[in-house]
């Protein structure tokens, strides 16, 4: 069935888990195509608008360019055993967004950032953001056709990420290899929650 | 030209964004999450007052519970437009809302396990 779960209010809606997971990257790095990859429904898109003045829409132009901007969200979802459902967010390319990716970002497990090594500096107000809000993620370099191949630590040291980021080579088409990011990742969630844990009892 | 007339969507909403939320562009109550789960409380045949993409979120969620996120796209509304719709049906007992349980910063390790289990019997 395509929604959530028809019983669960049966069930009670409390004892459900929703949780959210980034996907990151510049313009055309496969965003959308990951979300797709692994999503049990077809990849929906909602959208925000966006009016306000001097919220990092500014142009410089003149005020009568001043209108609305419109910022597309495409997401999927993966639902474990009827009770937890795992919800993807590409978030939009442009990082003049930033202020609208918070809204997203609040209370995300970690996020996936995809690199396309053509492009490899497309991702770093990515990296930089979830350094910044010291959310977990890894980096997932997406392996196009007749794109150059570089070494995972090659890779590492071009965005400058911190030692213990992840980097994994990926297809975002593939299924498998999509769902291998997501593994690591949360991998790399349980990993970040021992070492916090560890430094509080210490 | 034809480039010069819009037609259908290019148009923009034949309703403009503000009618709906009376001129609101913040939601009352509290922030509602794009993953938060909304089920309906009430069947929209029984308020005549509702506006009619209300009385659709209502029909959507009737039977079955829905993201935030997922309402926005079906019903086809921005998602700071459907907030500010959600909260005034919150607010009259319309629907239930469940916020994410995000316990801290991250989950407590079991759910991350069900995650990973979750994952790899995909």
């Amino acid at each position: 069935m395509d929604s959530v779960r028809s019983d669960l209010r049966q069930a009670g809606m409390q004892s459900f888990v929703a949780l959210k997971i980034l996907i990151a990257g510049g313009f055309g790095a496969g965003k959308t195509t990951m979300v797709g990859a692994v999503s049990e429904i077809q990849p929906l898109r909602t959208e925000e608008y966006l009016t306000e003045a001097g919220r990092g829409v500014d142009n410089p132009d003149g005020v009568e360019r001043k209108t609305t901007t419109t910022v597309a969200i495409d997401f999927g979802r993966i639902t474990f055993d009827d009770r937890m459902a795992l919800y993807l967010f590409g978030t939009p390319g442009q990082d003049r967004f930033w202020f609208f990716w918070d809204d997203i970002a609040q209370g995300a497990l970690g996020a996936v950032v995809i690199a396309d090594t053509r492009r490899l500096e497309d991702c770093f107000p990515a990296v930089d953001y979830f350094e910044r809000r010291e959310m977990p993620f890894v980096v997932a370099v997406n392996c196009f056709d007749g794109s150059r191949r570089y070494r995972i630590d090659q890779v590492s040291a071009a965005l400058d990420l911190d030692p213990g980021t992840p980097v994994v080579l990926c297809d975002a088409r593939d299924r498998t290899s999509a769902k291998q990011v997501l593994i690591t990742l949360v991998e790399r969630v349980r990993q970040e929650k021992r070492q916090a844990s560890a430094a509080v009892s210490r | 030209m034809s480039s010069e007339r819009w037609f259908g969507d290019d148009s923009g909403p034949m309703v403009r964004l503000y009618a709906l939320t009376r001129g609101r562009a913040r939601p009352n109550g509290e922030f509602l999450d794009v993953i938060a789960l909304i089920g309906a409380s009430t069947l929209p045949e029984h308020d005549l007052t509702l506006s009619p993409e209300q009385a659709a979120i209502l029909d959507l969620c009737r039977t079955t519970v829905f993201s935030v996120a997922e309402i926005a796209s079906r019903v086809n509304l921005p998602l700071n437009v459907l907030r500010v719709l959600l909260a005034d049906l919150a607010e009259d007992g319309h629907i239930r809302v469940t916020h994410p349980t995000l316990p801290g910063r991250l989950p407590d390790d079991q759910i991350l396990r069900e995650v990973l289990d979750g994952l790899r019997a995909l």
